[in-house]
């Protein structure tokens, strides 16, 4: 996986910065254009997929806050982030620029985010949204997709599953069906849910894969273990939250990491979750 | 007691009342009537014979009452001169043409005294009365019908009128038995002209509306309220996850803030209950299709298993037959991944979960506590067995709300030490 060292300076677009956003705003420079950045492949890994770096982001949400907590995660992962307030410079923003992904709530200031669907989906825009919506209504889902949006994430979310959530999305998009996540020695194979290490399988049972494939997407990141009951066992995990089982799942997927000579590693925070990292 | 027992009851007792009452009175005036009517007839009589005494002397000797009913006895003129009519009732031997031997019988008489020739005499003349005991029991047995006779008068008045008077009456009362808040659609209306109906029938509508009212505006509360919370929720939930992320803490911090993020999971988990209950209540689930039962138990079994091995409960499965219902599919599974859950997390180790699915019926029992949960209480709103469990106390009541959405039953009963809960599905 390529890696892009720190921060996107060097992309010659302005990145978002934490300090001196008491309101958010954002700016693209005006030298960015239309066009969305070239996704880069590096030649020296042939079989390798793209790093989501430099990829922009759009954010519609009209609670600053909110906006300013998704903006500082997504620029960890150094994706470009660029973010609107209300209907109005979002619509304007969207007839402009191009985006990798617009993460887009549905009630707004000046209208709903529907509608602003609606227009994309005219321009035969609207594969790479994401509903962020504090509403779980069957009925805007079941419209949103039907306008074209890629997913529908409800409030609230944890930061882990919306970084998986976009990445997927990138992914769907820009890979056309190719699907696999390399880091250091080891392939996962979203398409054939194979895991190689060095080239040999090594097998892992449903729950194991989906926890290393979350862990993947949020590399380097705090996956509570909060995020990854709901991530992985699903909603229906409210009875408790004595998470012990979680442990025993991780402690299982560690002994398979170890056994294989996998160069990533699961290690725990403060009690609180895990983070995957190159060794 | 129905109302038309009851009415039924006051007017016989009334009637009863008035009817002996009056049949003491019509007595006496009856008796009065046929004295004065019989000592008018003695009266008239007496006059005949003194009158006949004048001329037939024979009479004047007749010493015994016989054909005549009467008895002349010469008295002296100072005796006569104290005589007055005189009426007296009294006994006397007689055989009426029924009577086998003559026997007492009452008799009217009346003895006087006159004058004849010089000669005084007194004149005593009986007239058979009626008997009282015959009259009384006469009377009585007239009242008596009469009485029934009003009494069944009654009745058939009561069945045929009042009941037919009464019928929008008990046509609204059904309709008000089956109306169930928030889930029908239309008022009780019954069609009466009967002012008193249409003015209870205005009240009561008037009552539910403004219960209906309230009631939406508490589910809309409590959705409103849920869904206000869910932004606020979520910046602080991701505010402290990226916190955390800067690893900047120091061990004790983070555990402090691990707790707080515990916490707002837990009101994040309570708040998406609310939000779904008052989903299901608002019947906000319309994606009804033939879900099969046996499927989303074995995934959720599937699902749930390394919790199982977890926890080290084992879980079994029994499936005797296929149950599908008619339902939308993600309540299905909340109400069976909310039961086994449960099943899984109140258990003991080395514990037992045992699923039947038997014809429209699904039944989930696990070991636990030995002492039966109390079943009145389990399926309400924030109800906890135990106070330390970090539960929403909404599990149960989700479950029941989903199963009286759909018209299916869900019930609770500790069995040969086991929790049993049962599903009961309509068939669909």
């Amino acid at each position: 996986m390529r890696i892009i060292p720190g921060n996107i300076k060097g992309t010659g677009m302005e990145s978002y910065s934490l300090k001196h956003s008491i309101r958010p705003i954002y700016k693209i420079t005006k030298t960015e254009g239309r066009t969305s950045p070239k996704i880069s492949i590096p030649n020296s890994f042939p079989n390798s997929i793209p790093t989501f770096e430099a990829m922009k982001i759009l954010i519609v949400e009209d609670e600053p806050e909110l906006l300013k907590t998704l903006a500082d995660s997504l620029t960890k992962e150094n994706f470009v982030i660029e973010s609107a307030v209300d209907f109005h410079s979002a619509s304007e923003k969207l007839a402009v620029y191009e985006y990798d992904c617009i993460l887009l709530d549905i009630m707004l200031p000046g209208g709903s985010g529907l509608r602003l669907l609606e227009e994309l989906k005219l321009g035969g825009r609207s594969g790479n949204v994401i509903i962020i919506s504090a509403k779980d209504s069957l009925d805007d889902k079941l419209q949103g997709l039907e306008l074209g949006a890629d997913d529908y994430l409800i409030k609230p979310f944890h930061i882990a599953e919306l970084n998986a959530r976009v990445k997927a999305v990138l992914r769907r998009n820009k890979l056309e069906g190719k699907n696999a996540i390399e880091m250091s020695n080891i392939v996962l194979d979203l398409k054939e849910r194979l895991f190689l290490v060095d080239n040999q399988i090594v097998s892992l049972n449903r729950k194991e894969f989906d926890i290393l494939n979350y862990f993947l997407f949020n590399k380097n990141r705090l996956v509570s273990k909060n995020a990854l009951a709901e991530h992985v066992w699903g909603d229906h995990i409210d009875q408790s939250d004595n998470f012990d089982f979680i442990y025993y799942q991780i402690k299982n997927l560690r002994k398979k990491l170890q056994l294989a000579g996998a160069a990533i590693e699961i290690e725990a925070i403060y009690g609180i979750g895990y983070k995957l990292i190159e060794k | 007691m129905k109302l038309l027992n009851q009415s039924l009851k006051y007017l016989s007792v009334s009637i009863l009342f008035i009817l002996s009452l009056w049949a003491v009175v019509f007595y006496f005036n009856l008796l009065r009537e046929m004295k004065e009517s019989v000592d008018e007839g003695l009266e008239n009589y007496k006059r005949q014979i003194i009158y006949n005494a004048q001329t037939d002397s024979t009479l004047l000797t007749k010493k015994e009452f016989d054909e005549g009913l009467f008895t002349i006895f010469e008295i002296s003129k100072t005796e006569a001169e104290q005589t007055k009519d005189r009426y007296l009732d009294t006994l006397m031997y007689m055989q009426d043409a029924d009577d086998e031997q003559p026997e007492l019988e009452p008799v009217r008489m009346l003895s006087t005294a006159f004058e004849a020739k010089g000669q005084y005499y007194e004149l005593a003349i009986i007239n058979s009365m009626v008997e009282e005991g015959d009259l009384i029991e006469e009377l009585l047995w007239d009242a008596l019908w009469l009485y029934l006779i009003l009494v069944l008068s009654i009745v058939v008045i009561n069945k045929f009128v009042l009941q037919r008077l009464w019928k929008p009456f008990y046509n609204f009362l059904g309709q008000l038995k089956s109306y169930r808040l928030g889930t029908s659609n239309n008022l009780p209306d019954a069609k009466t002209q009967i002012r008193e109906f249409q003015d209870l029938q205005v009240a009561v509508n008037a009552l539910l509306q403004h219960t209906l009212e309230t009631y939406e505006q508490q589910n809309q509360f409590i959705g409103n309220a849920s869904h206000e919370l869910q932004t606020p929720l979520a910046i602080a939930t991701n505010k402290l996850e990226l916190l955390i992320e800067k690893g900047e803490l120091k061990n004790n911090q983070a555990e402090s803030i691990a707790e707080v993020m515990q916490l707002i999971a837990r009101l994040v988990r309570l708040n998406k209950s609310l939000l779904l209950l008052t989903k299901i209540e608002n019947k906000q689930f319309l994606n009804n299709q033939p879900v099969s039962l046996n499927e989303i138990i074995r995934q959720t079994v599937s699902d749930m298993e390394d919790i199982a091995e977890f926890t080290e409960v084992e879980i079994s499965l029994d499936e005797t037959a296929n149950v599908t219902a008619r339902m939308d599919g993600s309540l299905a599974n909340m109400v069976i991944s909310n039961l086994l859950g449960n099943a899984i997390f109140h258990n003991i180790p080395n514990g037992r979960v045992k699923i039947t699915i038997s014809e429209n019926t699904v039944r989930i029992a696990n070991s636990g506590k030995s002492e039966p949960l109390d079943a009145e209480k389990i399926f309400t709103r924030f109800y906890k067995s135990e106070s330390l469990s970090s539960g929403t106390g909404l599990g149960l009541a989700i479950v029941k709300a989903v199963c009286g959405l759909y018209g299916h039953t869900v019930s609770y009963r500790f069995e040969e030490d086991f929790h049993c809960f049962e599903l009961k599905f309509g068939g669909s």
